[in-house]
């Protein structure tokens, strides 16, 4: 049954609602959304006056009205201690999203906890502290003081080496710039913490090496390039999918050739062609669909690479638009190295050091090194030598009257968790510097994204590079402690059968030995924790808003706040930074992140001072934050006096773009709309880099042997509806109903091969785990190729992902290959699903 | 976004799919429908409107319907075969707003795999299941309009169940 809420009317915002700013704190696009509350005892009503929107609501509004919302947007909360209403809408106002909602954001009202409506009651309200053989709840002080205690000894004993960090590093929820300092500050300057990992990924290190040592920052141009472009590519991502409204709000008109009076204002005096757009992954997604009803079909182009060719036909088009002569000579001379760097000895294969895997050189150097001709690219990509030739003419041909084609690239998971990350990363910015489209008006080389960012930590350099590899520290025994800040490894990482079977038995054994001395003192229960880790046990500390796989595993479970129950700085995938403000109160007793750090660094000081380490007690002074805005002044405020919260509250949902430049004689910050305008780039010398890097065929230990061991290709990501692991999703019946379990999308030829049909529960498995999906057909999926959605509670894809990463420990989730059994017929929960095809079709 | 070859596409589609029954659409709306004057109930109260007779369907041939009131757009469908909420003697006969939950564009109705499709942003829902989001941004499933059949073969809708899109309440209220 189709899932319905059966809401029939919703009630009306008042005139005097209070309105605050909030920005989606889902993907990385950061749509602006407005949220108004107003007490429980109080409605609006139909008439101009009594409303907020000043409309006649007796009226049925019009398409793309504001003066509307769903029952999605709607919730009962708590504000100062008081129920009060909650709309959070789509603001039209915001230059990112003009009005629209995606699927997850229009949600967030509905997502957060209610214990009026009931809605995500799994949220965590206290700490609670593994006692009496479960979870107990506990006051924040009995579980600092039991976090601090173990923390300290273990450090003191071992150092701190054993002390293993997860934590985000992303802004929007479960991050940002307040929470992302409050956790630095801890673990890199109070500490010095080096086997340390981010949430989606087993190290502590950047998903795009190869763009930064390139001299070219990820996030680079601003989302007016990619309505101002004359080529639009999307490489190995899936814009509609995972950054909906970027994609819908400036990909699409462009296509629809909607923006030619903003080119012609902005770019006088060149020629406006219809845009074109270049989709480059295996599988044919919804982008391509709607580009192509939006541009159609012959201004898009769809290559679909054999997994984990990229560079080679990167590398292919780079050779093909040199070879014309479409490079851009005098900008090559004018911003980039000049003078070849010396190859390394073992090139191509290893670069100067283990850190430096590559080979960064000049122009001529890199296509001396990665020359490739169409046809050897096409045998080794399957991409028609027409096809190749064709995306390189789109890309770098220039324009009928002979001016520069302006093209943007976006770039995500399907080159950062692929084959090769450091080279492919840069073979793709090779195309962008030689066509010099990086600084330009309708450029750009970036990554789509995939949270927003709010990066401000103290410097970072004790990790090294490459960074430990944690999840084999914790899988061959080693740390006693381990903190986790908003990541669930049993749902995203790779090698997650083994994890899990590794961390369950660590974690048990700490549980095991409290259990042991139920009723003893504190430092009965302190030691008897250490005596575990001594033997190999895992002492784990769960920073979270829900009681997740890992919490369920940890001793201490510390309840998090989330974005709208504080105020939150992030940035968005154009730089666009805003203060989502709060607008109502966390539940129960949880706090923000970055004063949960706060309060760890205060118990560590006390602990510390107590065992006789007072020097090192020292350093966990500075934490006398009262809220958020306390960190948020700390941290990004001191190197960014300009940057406040009443600046940004003033520059509502649409900020201003980073880096701040000062403040313009309004009062506003003055932004940077895009990056290396003067050709000058992030290297010391300022001149870019191109990078050398040939073809090297299928280099992640394992994936080769995988690939031809197993039938199906399991191509993997994330969905429209479903935001990471599904962390409130999966309490939101909305979704449930539509994913009550994760899908994996078959040809149907292969269906019937195997005796399944659509729904069928089955089994993917291969030699690194197993896990379970519904099958959908989909008519588009090449045969032997499938592509599971990740992060689902009910069938992890990452049990089936081997351990192999890259040089810099980048994990590569994207080349997976298993074989598929029947299970079951469809379970009752998915019956009624539908399973039509997810093409627009008119 | 605003895209009128794409709305106007989708509204010819919409059209054109209920010309054959243009007529009995019209004597649809010219019943009196029964609107419901602001009451102080839990719930809005909704007007049994007459839509059509099951001799005016054809096996999946959209019919140009509006409930509760002619400013609330739908669509009536005999789909051949016993689906969810479907009423009849062969329980395969529903109705659904057409405006997308979404953004509120007119939706057309792709016959060929029996889903809603909007052209405004790619939305697109199953009818057969219930008006089940098959993909898209709205988020809730489409708006499905409770109805009885009675012994004349005659087909009303009673009820809705999900806020129809660009309304607050799903009988307007003055």
């Amino acid at each position: 049954m189709a899932y319905k809420r059966q809401t029939d009317r919703l009630p009306i915002i008042p005139a005097d609602a209070t309105e605050h700013n909030a920005v989606c704190h889902y993907c990385i696009v950061g749509c602006g959304y407005k949220a108004y509350t107003w007490p429980i005892n109080r409605q609006g009503g139909t008439a101009p006056g009594q409303n907020k929107f000043g409309v006649d609501l007796s009226q049925q509004q019009v398409q793309e009205t504001e003066a509307w919302y769903a029952p999605s947007m709607y919730n009962i909360v708590q504000k100062d201690g008081r129920d009060v209403h909650l709309v959070i809408k789509p603001d039209a106002n915001c230059v990112v999203n003009s009005g629209l909602g995606s699927v997850r954001g229009a949600r967030m009202a509905e997502n957060h906890p209610s214990t009026t409506t009931g809605t995500q009651q799994h949220r965590l309200t206290d700490p609670l502290v593994w006692r009496y053989g479960s979870y107990q709840p506990t006051s924040w002080d009995d579980a600092f003081d039991l976090v601090a205690q173990v923390t300290a000894r273990v450090i003191a004993d071992n150092g701190e080496d054993d002390l293993i960090v997860s934590m985000f590093d992303h802004g929007g929820s479960a991050g940002g710039y307040e929470n992302t300092w409050g956790t630095g500050k801890l673990y890199f300057d109070s500490m010095k913490i080096k086997n340390v990992r981010i949430h989606n990924r087993p190290a502590y290190n950047s998903e795009v090496h190869g763009t930064r040592d390139m001299g070219v920052g990820e996030l680079n141009n601003a989302y007016e390039d990619a309505d101002l472009a004359d080529t639009l590519v999307a490489w190995g991502c899936n814009p509609l999918e995972c950054q909906t409204n970027y994609y819908l709000n400036h990909w699409i008109p462009n296509l629809q050739g909607l923006t030619t009076s903003r080119k012609e204002e902005l770019m006088p005096g060149e020629a406006h062609p219809n845009a074109r757009v270049i989709f480059i992954d295996p599988r044919r997604t919804v982008s391509v669909n709607a580009a192509e009803q939006a541009a159609g079909a012959e201004n898009v182009l769809h290559l679909a690479p054999n997994s984990g060719t990229d560079l080679a036909l990167a590398n292919a088009i780079f050779t093909y638009i040199v070879d014309q002569g479409w490079h851009d000579e005098a900008f090559i001379e004018a911003s980039t190295l000049r003078e070849a760097e010396d190859r390394p000895p073992l090139f191509p294969a290893r670069g100067l050091a283990d850190g430096q895997p590559g080979h960064l050189s000049s122009f001529e150097d890199a296509i001396d090194a990665n020359r490739m001709s169409l046809e050897e690219a096409a045998e080794i990509t399957g991409v028609p030598v027409e096809d190749i030739r064709k995306a390189a003419e789109w890309i770098g041909q220039p324009k009928d009257d002979g001016s520069r084609r302006r093209t943007m690239i976006g770039y995500e998971k399907g080159i950062i968790w692929g084959n090769d990350n450091y080279r492919t990363n840069g073979a793709i910015v090779n195309i962008a510097l030689a066509t010099h489209n990086i600084g330009q008006l309708g450029g750009g080389c970036v990554r789509m994204g995939g949270h927003q960012e709010g990066y401000f930590r103290p410097n970072e350099s004790h990790v090294g590079r490459p960074a430990a590899y944690v999840d084999q520290l914790i899988i061959n025994g080693q740390g006693g402690v381990h903190h986790i800040w908003a990541c669930n490894h049993y749902r995203t990482t790779l090698n997650a059968t083994e994890f899990k079977r590794a961390y369950n038995r660590r974690t048990n054994m700490v549980k095991e030995a409290m259990d042991a001395v139920a009723g003893g003192s504190r430092e009965d229960l302190v030691n008897a924790i250490i005596l575990a880790i001594r033997q190999g046990g895992l002492f784990a500390v769960n920073m979270d808003i829900i009681q997740n796989e890992m919490g369920s595993q940890a001793h201490v479970v510390l309840p998090a706040a989330q974005q709208g129950e504080m105020n939150l700085t992030s940035m968005n995938g154009e730089r666009r930074m805003r203060l989502a403000e709060k607008y109502m109160d966390p539940p129960g007793n949880a706090r923000p992140d970055c004063l949960i750090a706060a309060g760890i660094a205060q118990n560590m000081e006390r602990v510390l001072t107590e065992m006789g380490l007072e020097t090192y007690a020292s350093q966990f002074r500075g934490y006398d934050w009262e809220t958020e805005e306390d960190a948020f002044a700390d941290g990004y405020g001191a190197a960014h006096p300009d940057v406040t919260y009443a600046a940004l509250r003033n520059m509502g949902t649409n900020g201003f773009q980073e880096p701040p430049q000062g403040v313009g004689d309004d009062g506003r910050i003055i932004g940077t709309d895009r990056l290396y305008t003067d050709g000058v780039f992030s290297t010391d010398d300022g001149r870019a880099r191109f990078m050398a890097g040939p073809w090297r065929g299928q280099v992640t230990p394992g994936k080769a042997i995988e690939m031809d061991r197993y039938p199906f290709f399991i191509n993997n990501g994330r969905a429209n509806l479903n935001w990471q692991n599904w962390f409130l999703d999966q309490e939101n019946d909305f979704v449930t109903d539509r994913w009550p379990y994760p899908f994996i999308e078959m040809n149907p030829g292969d269906m019937e091969a195997r005796g399944i049909t659509a729904g069928d529960l089955v089994e993917v498995f291969n030699n690194n785990g197993a896990t379970q999906a519904l099958a959908y057909p989909t008519e588009t999926a090449v045969p032997g190729q499938t592509f599971m959605v990740f992060g689902s509670p009910n069938g992890t894809q990452g049990n089936i992902v081997g351990d192999g990463v890259n040089e810099l420990v980048i994990p590569v989730y994207k080349q997976t290959w298993a074989d598929i059994r029947k299970i079951s017929d469809t379970p009752m929960v998915a019956r009624g699903m539908s399973f039509k095809s997810k093409e627009y079709s008119v | 976004m605003k895209c009128n070859r794409l709305v106007d596409a989708g509204r010819r589609q919409f059209l054109r799919g209920s010309v054959t029954a243009a007529a009995a659409g019209a004597a649809a709306t010219v019943l009196t429908p029964q609107q419901a004057k602001a009451q102080a109930l839990a719930r809005v109260d909704y007007p049994a409107n007459r839509l059509a007779n099951i001799a005016d369907l054809a096996v999946n041939e959209p019919l140009d319907i509006s409930y509760p009131d002619p400013n609330s757009p739908g669509v009536l469908l005999k789909l051949g075969q016993a689906v969810e909420g479907g009423v009849g003697p062969d329980g395969d006969i529903v109705a659904f707003s057409v405006l997308c939950p979404h953004k509120g564009w007119f939706m057309s109705y792709n016959g060929e795999d029996r889903t809603m499709n909007c052209p405004g942003h790619y939305s697109r829902f199953d009818v057969e299941a219930g008006g089940q989001q098959v993909w898209g941004h709205a988020t809730n499933n489409l708006p499905q309009f409770t109805l009885r059949v009675d012994d004349e073969g005659e087909i009303y809708a009673e009820g809705v169940d999900e806020l129809i899109y660009g309304r607050l309440s799903n009988v307007l209220e003055s």
